[in-house]
């Protein structure tokens, strides 16, 4: 203890006798870092391939991103990620140079330049109700020189302008409760045709002078069966419905402005037929129904007389249909056999002419085919060429291309939910390490280069020329363990239910796979992922085992559905095995407990109040009841106000024959008022972080000890009118009040309450301290609060001599039910800028200083110094505290723009930060993800165990030889001195 | 490489200015719903900036944290549509540069009248003018190459000390009196230490 105490001194001395900041040149930029840029998961493609120009295909993703992909490369020509309540409803392009996204459940209408992505235009549209909406860009409708789009949302039909976004008419359908479904617009005409339901029981069709907005006539017809709600358009005066029961397809045909039904049961097309359901895509007076898991293709004959044409198996996906050559439409099939998929393009008038059929070779880890777009080019033979686009299973989005897949861009990594490490293999004997240094030569040579980039000297190609040597160098692409832990995979847990294992070098993915459900049954073919645990981690033991991962994923979207567990050898990416739970998830409990082949022991709670031990084994049965009495755990109740703790009880053998399932009691509760409190953030520890002193030592080498417990969460409420945004509350009216709560026993440790401030609270717990960023609507700024809680009970400990002669309470047992004696001392700052989310940097063994890792509302993360946030900062510190490292308090934190960890780079969308200890004590890896990925290793004390990269070992070595050299030639001069001397 | 001119703040000053300016709320809608409209003005830079070149496409206006989010016009103007009366908060994010945020009072009395505040550095702006607070510079500079650089550094220190002893001891050398000299080189030689060092006080004693 003493000698960490004087570690720890030291290395305070050592620590503060510079102000530390990450920073970094601009030619260090990808040394260490990588940045991948994702777009979502693709719902809508529009392509743009003009002859003059690049061919481009503009897409809006479920992240809400709208983005101009390049044809050729699936790179990025410019994106734009809208807010996070902002979805997008649809896209298009207008006038050949703008694009058109309605969003924000069509009342936001933007124009985009098309080769730039700058917005040209952006439009508020009026909106009463929630409803669907519809764009819709005709081509060739004009009004007094304004192109107009149609737009339908929030029971209103806008006419815009799409040159300056004006609006130039609207119709207001909110009084009728009129939904428009399809905007159709005849060739030729300036009338345009609205057909929509009223309260899906009748169909309205409106004609509209799309120069005024006036209704030239309406008729509207009943239907008492009532609508589904599907709706296919087959022809500029038809449409296809189902009815409410989904077993009738109606026709309804509107020619010039008069309503026609014709009703055709679906059993009179196909036999034995359930309940069907139409699919998207438009095809030309042909609609496509998936019945009894078969796709069938409707043909609308001239009078509304359906027939069916074709059907083909339920795992089908289809484009929309896309006018080719002569008057034909075409649309495209792609379908699944076996490891390959099929894509046929066929035309719709005649389904047995076949444009293109080609198989490719599928990743099996893909999924099925998901979504379908086409796109045709004129070949040089003057023949038909078609290129596809399609989304998969697991979010990837591929282009294909004369049989052969272009390119393919994994979008799922822009939805990543869970993140853990996991090691390298082993550099296994005998396997020779690549030659990196070749021979003394070039080693020598690459040295000169170095040495002239750090003085400055190197012209552009040496400068290319040592970004390409270091990359190589450092060898940091391995697939194996490396001496400093800087090598490892990030194993990624996506919303699509697929596994992704980056390696921190360079950002590839090193294996993925898409999670299978073991039972594969009806309903749940592919569970969702929800987190992902270290499983299995060998060091001590079990070193011939490969260490694995637990998925834990559910069947369905509710929480009361079953649970799966999937468990993953990390190495090879291969699925061990996978099991149904058979009952709910409800939270999954990590235990510090592993068994002889280090399996780690966990709890999973079911929705009945029991909780289910895992792995289920013997051994784990053994381990695990030997510490029963002392497995704790609670759960919060954000909405009604209630934190639970909670004990084992017993097995519950008496209600089933589980032997690995308990019954659980109630040990404790806190509940917070209703009328006042409002639960809107909890926090704890992370559980494997590791801290290297209890003691911290004041500048009058005074002793404090830290309250260092496992079993502390945070706890913020706010009074109920402060949960909403900012501005939606006077100071008056809200306080934002945060907690330290024991789990174990409930008990509250500190409270501290912020008058006249609110959330959203952004915590960061580490060791014995919390800091959390809030708004202050006093002072209409953001704040940033440290609270660091320190243990009283040991304070007597101060006298070194105790320590020496060993009567010290130090070894005394600590138990939770002991009652602390603890204080805070906590301390508030200004902070400049919203905040998404707060890290800390962890290392292997806790010794290095802390920095926060500060998501900005810019989508940059700012590397902040705990010594910023540090409670014990005054006005003016003596000089005793400043050699200590305090910093004079200033009131609010600075922003130093070159401590973005990012530098110049955006982490698009960003959702959380992840940072992992790497072996090298200075050192730690950051994950930063959202629809963006970012990784850098960071050094917040820099590099005080190891050289850096940049360290100059040529000049090392011209020293040294040159020290030798002048060595011997005073060495020889001397000699000849002294030989000329004794002639004398 | 383009010599990189480090930007003193009075020069982000004059060279960046926001101008916020606000319009009458939106004439149709409901009663407490109001719009806000301003504009970001960033004059072209003058290569001072590092691979990002502060373009309008990509800069974010954010209202209240995040709960709204909009882009800028090609003239710099953008709108919030919508906004409810009240204290809000508008943030601006663009590479390169540091805003403040902005405190925007929309007053439900007066028809939605808005009031705006830096809230960094608490100034009304009455004038409706937001003054930035610098532009940010994300790396480090590279210092130029000079010799003091390369003489500072810990060889650089060996070098020139050897420099020193093999240059300037033999002239120290000269100045110490011979009889001295003799003595110590007795010592030496009675004590027999046969290192390099001992070479040195021979070298100057050989005049």
């Amino acid at each position: 203890m003493a000698m960490a105490i004087r570690f720890t001194l030291l290395l305070l001395l050592f620590l503060s006798s510079a102000i530390v900041s990450f920073s970094l040149y601009e030619d260090q930029v990808g040394l260490m870092d990588w940045h991948q840029r994702y777009i979502g998961k693709v719902k809508h493609a529009v392509f743009h391939t003009q002859k003059t120009g690049r061919k481009r295909v503009i897409v809006s993703t479920e992240e809400n991103v709208v983005a101009s992909l390049d044809l050729r490369h699936g790179e990025i020509f410019w994106r734009h990620v809208l807010g996070t309540n902002d979805a997008i409803d649809g896209v298009d392009i207008a006038l050949g140079k703008y694009v058109i996204t309605l969003s924000s459940e069509g009342s936001a209408l933007r124009a985009w330049n098309l080769p730039d992505g700058q917005m040209v235009w952006e439009t508020s549209l009026h909106g009463a109700q929630h409803s669907k909406s519809l764009l819709s860009v005709p081509t060739n409708l004009k009004v007094d020189k304004a192109y107009p789009i149609l737009v339908f949302g929030g029971g209103y039909l806008h006419a815009v302008s799409a040159i300056d976004g004006e609006v130039l008419w609207k119709k207001d359908f909110t009084a009728e409760g009129f939904e428009v479904q399809r905007v159709l617009q005849p060739p030729g005409s300036s009338i345009i045709y609205v057909l929509g339901f009223v309260n899906s029981s009748e169909a309205v069709v409106y004609q509209i002078d799309s120069k005024s907005g006036e209704v030239v006539a309406q008729k509207n017809m009943a239907f008492p069966a009532g609508f589904s709600g599907e709706i296919s358009s087959v022809s500029s005066d038809k449409v296809v419905v189902l009815d409410s029961t989904r077993s009738i397809l109606v026709t309804i045909g509107f020619l010039d402005g008069d309503i026609s039904f014709q009703k055709t049961s679906i059993s009179d097309l196909v036999e034995d037929s359930g309940k069907a359901e139409i699919l998207s895509p438009l095809l030309s007076n042909m609609l496509a129904v998936k019945v009894n898991k078969r796709t069938i293709f409707v043909r609308v004959g001239g009078e509304g007389k359906l027939e069916v044409v074709d059907s083909l198996s339920d795992e089908t996906a289809m484009s929309d249909s896309l006018p080719v050559a002569d008057d034909q439409v075409a649309f495209a099939s792609v379908h699944h056999e076996g490891s390959k998929i099929h894509l046929m393009v066929k035309l719709v008038d005649d389904l047995d002419t076949v444009l293109l059929r080609e198989s490719i070779q599928m990743d099996q880890h893909r999924g099925r085919v998901h979504k379908v777009f086409i796109n045709n080019y004129i070949r040089t033979d003057r023949s038909n060429g078609f290129r596809a686009l399609i989304v998969m299973e697991d979010h990837s989005l591929l282009l294909l291309q004369q049989g052969a897949i272009v390119w393919s861009r994994e979008e799922g990594l822009a939805s990543v939910t869970d993140v853990t490490t996991a090691e390298l293999p082993v550099e296994k004997d005998g396997v020779s390490v690549a030659k990196v240094e070749h021979t003394l030569f070039d080693w020598l040579k690459g040295h000169m280069l170095k040495l002239k980039g750090t003085l400055l000297l190197a012209s552009p190609e040496d400068v290319a020329a040592i970004q390409e040597m270091r990359m190589k160098s450092s060898g940091r692409n391995k697939l194996t363990r490396d001496h400093n832990g800087f090598r490892k995979l990030f194993i990624a847990l996506t919303r699509a239910g697929k596994l992704f294992a980056l390696h921190t070098g360079d950002g590839r993915i090193v294996w993925s796979m898409l999670l299978n459900s073991p039972s594969k049954s009806e309903t749940c073919e592919r569970p969702s992922g929800i987190s992902l645990y270290q499983w299995q981690v060998p060091h001590h033991h079990a070193m011939d085992e490969n260490p694995s991962v637990l998925v834990v994923g559910r069947c369905g979207s509710d929480s009361s559905a079953p649970g799966v567990l999937s468990f993953v050898d990390v190495y090879t990416g291969k699925e061990i095995s996978s099991s149904d739970m058979g009952h709910s998830v409800v939270q999954v409990m990590p235990l510090p407990f592993t068994d002889s082949t280090e399996q780690r022991l966990h709890l999973i709670a079911d929705t009945n109040g029991h909780v289910h031990l895992y792995p289920k084994t013997s051994e784990a049965l053994s381990i695990f009841q030997h510490e029963f009495q002392n497995v704790y755990w609670y759960t919060v109740e954000a909405d009604e106000g209630i934190i639970r703790g909670h004990a084992m009880k017993s097995s519950c053998s008496s209600e089933t024959a589980d032997e690995y399932c308990f019954t659980t009691r109630e040990l404790w509760t806190v509940v917070f008022p209703s009328e006042s409190e409002k639960v809107i953030s909890t926090l704890t520890r992370k559980p494997n972080e590791v801290v290297h002193t209890q003691a911290k030592v004041n500048t009058d080498q005074d002793l404090l000890y830290k309250y260092v417990s496992r079993n502390l969460l945070f706890v913020a409420t706010v009074s109920p009118k402060g949960a909403g945004e900012i501005g939606s509350a006077t100071p008056e009216e809200s306080t934002l009040v945060v907690y330290l709560i024991d789990t174990i026993t409930g008990r509250i440790l500190h409270r501290l309450s912020h008058q006249g401030c609110q959330g959203p609270v952004h915590a960061v717990f580490s060791e014995n301290w919390v800091v959390y960023h809030y708004f202050n609507l006093r002072a209409h700024k953001y704040e940033v609060t440290v609270v660091e809680i320190y243990d009283q009970s040991r304070a007597e400990n101060k006298n070194v001599w105790k320590l020496v002669l060993g009567k010290h309470n130090l070894t005394a047992p600590i138990s939770s039910y002991s009652r602390p004696e603890v204080f805070t001392k906590s301390q508030s700052y200004f902070f400049a800028q919203s905040v998404k989310t707060i890290a800390v940097t962890s290392t292997a063994k806790g010794i290095t200083s802390k920095q926060l890792l500060i998501g900005t509302i810019g989508d940059q993360i700012l590397a902040l110094d705990k010594r910023f946030v540090d409670p014990r900062r005054t006005l003016n510190p003596s000089q005793a505290e400043k050699e200590e490292g305090i910093i004079p308090l200033t009131d609010s934190l600075p922003i130093i723009p070159q401590s973005y960890i990012t530098h110049s780079l955006k982490v698009e969308g960003l959702r959380g930060i992840v940072t992992a200890p790497a072996k090298l004590e200075s050192t730690t890896h950051v994950f930063a993800y959202g629809v963006d990925l970012f990784y850098t290793r960071l050094a917040p004390s820099k590099t005080y165990d190891s050289l850096t990269d940049d360290f100059s070992y040529a000049l090392l070595l011209i020293t040294i030889v040159a020290l030798v050299a002048a060595i011997y030639i005073t060495w020889v001069l001397s000699e000849k001195k002294e030989l000329s001397e004794k002639w004398r | 490489m383009t010599p990189i001119i480090r930007s003193s703040p009075v020069l982000a000053f004059l060279v960046l200015q926001i101008c916020l300016i606000f319009t009458l709320p939106c004439s149709s809608g409901s009663e407490d719903s109001y719009k806000i409209t301003g504009r970001v003005r960033i004059p072209p830079s003058r290569g001072i900036v590092i691979g990002h070149t502060a373009k309008f496409s990509n800069v974010k206006v954010i209202l209240n944290g995040g709960q709204n989010l909009t882009f800028l016009r090609p003239d710099g103007y953008f709108t919030f549509h919508k906004v409810p009366a009240g204290t809000h908060l508008i943030e601006v994010s663009a590479m390169g540069y540091l805003f403040s945020p902005v405190r925007v009072d929309v007053s439900a009395r007066h028809r939605g009248k808005v009031q705006a505040t830096l809230t960094e550095t608490r100034r009304s702006l009455t004038e409706l003018v937001l003054e930035p607070l610098r532009e940010e510079q994300y790396y480090e500079v590279r210092e130029p190459f000079s010799i003091l650089s390369i003489v500072k550094s810990p060889m650089g220190l060996m070098v020139g000390f050897m420099v020193v002893v093999v240059f300037l001891m033999p002239k120290l050398m000269e100045n110490i009196d011979p009889e001295e000299m003799k003595q110590a080189q007795e010592e030496m030689r009675r004590q027999g230490v046969p290192s390099l060092s001992s070479l040195l006080p021979s070298v100057g004693a050989s005049r």
